[in-house]
């Protein structure tokens, strides 16, 4: 280009613009034109770290080097026992975790997740206790809950979140009918009371202007105090309600793991293949079969081994069989990936990212900036109530701190480790699920050493994080700089 | 195609007429009427205050009109925001390009237009399209539309915004300094690229500092002064230092404004 003349003649227009030009590896769409094989999958992965994305590497390397630790530590470390166990102690921070994305994608937080998830599940447990909310709480803080949900319901219509504004109102629907003394009820209204909160929470940030960190630093400690109202000031259990306390503690029937893993091995390499195969007939950019197989055949390698270490007997106690896939694990991988197709494939999921990465950009593309920003509340706050059933499920019951102290900052750091950025505009749900086996899995190996003090698990896990966040900073540096 | 086929003039595709816009006391633009032609390059140029920008907001409907009018394809219209603009088939590629760094080219030229089908994305297709729209731009420095924007040189994001911008069978575009912040190499390709939307029969307007750039690229020059058109000229009539002349005083020998009307608005 830098040897035109300089005036009178000039390259002429259209694609024919010289026969050379297609060839060679700097021409244009080089690496458009062929299959992308198995060669281009890994160049382009190595590029990628080089250029400062390095996804889930650090994650993955920072489990395996604690695994490799903690088996060190302690020989009960690897057994298929405690390693069953993992997924039930890191499901809560999974899911929270999960919606986070969605928020920290636009470069917001929400730091009241862990509380709105502890309020959401402590007024379910209530209305089970109490065989529907209107016995269980005052009727002053029954009727504020439902003028709350309606609020939310109108605010969510006027910003156009329509979807979070259909599931308030099958919660208002559920509370007018009494359903959620029942469990599946109940669990559904929390979600729906998430929803509601989120919607009031985006509103707050998105439309008056506050800053997310202090509208959620504020309602952080709001709900702490609506939850001791929800629970009027004494812990409800709920070990007598197998549906909810079989989430993080129940297995999936051994029959029923093998169909879990199928289906999904199965569904990822048909999609994959399909695609493959349409794009190639389309003439447009398209995977080599190789690729995909040998990309589908990792998947289906590592989804066998799984099920056949999860079907065998790990109870190490004779007589008492436990087996199966823990449905702390296949709930979080369904929910991720639901948000991977939301945020990959779907319009609503591309404008995020692009609210994210340059909100100006996005904004003059026509998009409505603040209708993305409720949205991803809204879609944050459901999750986190789901992750506070999880947690009250873990720990048996709806305790008078439930989802405070420390759990929000777990799933912040579990976002993080994962390789979420908190400036925004990089992130996927994968993220959430590595980076809470990452956070789960410290606490988990130091209580399987008496003499290792547990003064130790803060410190770690703080320390896991600080790495997590220098690979981050590091990498953007090294992205900006060209 | 250049060259002799600019002397045919066809019938302007954007027009002004007697444009005035005050701020408060302040007026800005003084009657001001500005034609652009399909397949041109229209140079608008003028110093710093001149009311470049203001016109230009004025046509996107980010500023109102006090008095005079637009006409599109010759007849009159009102636009109130950019979108409408879009509408008729006007784009405009701003100096901050207004490009997410973390999408690829792709998804960045399809922002908030995607091709969806059963309300999921439609990926292959847009690639498809953005290289076709890419091609026929002659763009040769891209290896390919999955790139991330943040990997592109500031003359390669500068191309993006640009085909972006033409994506939609727009038929007017207006560059804002679009070569103020590449180097030599990256501006030849630009120049190149402005050059061709013009040769595709779109009609450009380029707002530029660089007379340089001006010279190279433009059919006509349009040079503004203190809210007042001092003179449209051709370039192959005109030179370097006339527009200079132009900008700075308003008048060039016999052309431009009145010596009167040149030196009252001082």
């Amino acid at each position: 280009m830098t040897d035109e003349p300089k005036l009178g003649k000039r390259p002429v227009a259209g694609p024919a613009a010289g026969p050379d030009s297609f060839l060679g590896k700097d021409s244009a769409f080089a690496l458009d034109d062929e299959p992308l094989s198995i060669g281009h999958a890994i160049r382009s992965y190595v590029n990628r770290l080089r250029t400062g994305d390095p996804g889930a590497l650090p994650s993955i390397l920072g489990l395996l080097v604690l695994g490799f630790i903690f088996s060190r530590v302690s020989d009960q470390f690897l057994s298929l026992n405690n390693i069953g166990n993992l997924p039930g102690q890191s499901a809560y921070i999974a899911v929270i975790a999960l919606g986070l994305i969605f928020v920290l994608l636009l470069g917001e937080i929400d730091l009241s997740a862990g509380t709105a998830g502890g309020v959401c599940a402590g007024f379910a447990a209530q209305a089970l206790f109490s065989g529907g909310l209107k016995n269980g709480v005052s009727g002053a803080l029954f009727w504020t809950l439902a003028c709350f949900m309606v609020l939310s319901l109108l605010l969510g219509v006027w910003l156009k979140a329509w979807t979070g504004a259909a599931v308030v109102l099958i919660g208002l629907l559920i509370l007018t009918f009494g359903l959620e003394k029942h469990v599946l009820g109940a669990m559904f209204f929390a979600v729906t009371l998430g929803t509601a909160i989120g919607i009031f929470t985006g509103w707050l940030v998105a439309k008056v202007g506050i800053p997310s960190f202090v509208v959620t630093l504020a309602l952080f400690l709001a709900w702490q105090g609506v939850l001791l109202f929800a629970l009027n000031s004494q812990p409800v259990g709920i070990q007598s309600y197998p549906y909810w306390y079989g989430l993080a503690n129940n297995n999936m029937s051994n029959t029923w793991s093998w169909v879990f893993t199928i289906v999904l091995v199965g569904g990822y390499l048909g999609y994959t293949l399909l695609r493959a195969i349409r794009a190639r007939a389309k003439g447009l950019i398209a995977e080599s079969m190789a690729l995909v197989l040998v990309r589908g055949g990792l998947l289906a390698a590592v989804g066998v081994v799984i099920t056949i270490l999860a079907c065998q007997d790990r109870n190490p106690n004779v007589g008492f069989p436990i087996s199966g896939i823990p449905w702390a694990m296949s709930i979080p991988i369904v929910l991720m990936i639901a948000a991977t197709i939301a945020l990959t494939k779907t319009p609503w999921g591309r404008h995020l990212f692009a609210t994210g990465g340059n909100a100006e950009a996005a904004r003059r593309a026509g998009i409505d900036v603040v209708h993305i920003r409720v949205t991803a509340f809204t879609v944050c706050s459901s999750f986190a109530a789901l992750g506070g059933i999880f947690l009250s499920s873990s720990t048996g019951g709806a305790q008078l701190d439930l989802g405070a102290g420390n759990i929000l900052l777990f799933a912040v750091a579990a976002a993080v480790i994962g390789g979420t950025s908190l400036f925004g505009g990089r992130g996927k749900p994968r993220d959430a699920i590595i980076g809470a086996l990452v956070i789960a899995i410290i606490p988990n190996g130091i209580g399987l050493k008496p003499s290792l003090p547990a003064q130790w698990q803060t410190v770690i896990t703080g320390a896991v994080l600080l790495i997590a966040a220098t690979v981050d900073a590091l990498s953007r540096r090294s992205s900006s700089r060209r | 195609m250049h060259g002799g086929g600019r002397q045919v003039v066809a019938d302007p595709i954007l027009e002004t007429r007697d444009l005035n816009k005050s701020f408060g006391a302040v007026q800005v633009l003084h009657d001001v009427s500005i034609s652009v032609y399909p397949g041109q390059v229209t140079a608008l140029v003028g110093d710093n205050g001149a009311g470049k920008s203001t016109f230009v907001k004025c046509i996107a409907g980010i500023n109102s009109i006090d008095s005079g009018e637009v006409r599109w394809q010759g007849k009159p219209v009102t636009v109130h925001d950019p979108r409408e603009a879009a509408a008729l088939g006007i784009e405009f590629v701003y100096q901050d390009l207004a490009l997410a760094d973390n999408l690829t080219i792709t998804q960045n030229m399809y922002l908030g237009r995607e091709i969806r089908r059963g309300g999921f994305l439609v990926n292959g297709e847009m690639e498809r399209k953005a290289r076709e729209v890419l091609t026929g731009l002659s763009v040769r420095t891209v290896s390919s539309v999955r790139q991330l924007v943040a990997s592109l040189s500031g003359g390669q994001r500068q191309t993006v915004a640009i085909a972006k911008a033409v994506l939609w069978n727009s038929k007017v575009v207006f560059l804002d300094e679009p070569t103020a912040a590449l180097g030599v190499a990256q501006t030849r390709q630009v120049l190149d690229l402005v050059r061709r939307l013009a040769d595709n029969g779109l009609g450009v307007v380029l707002i530029s500092h660089n007379m340089n750039d001006v010279m190279e690229v433009a059919d006509r020059v349009v040079a503004l002064y203190l809210g007042r058109v001092a003179a449209e000229v051709s370039r192959s009539d005109t030179s370097v230092t006339q527009i200079v002349e132009l900008i700075t005083t308003g008048r060039s020998g016999d052309i431009g404004l009145s010596r009167a009307t040149a030196s009252e608005s001082i």
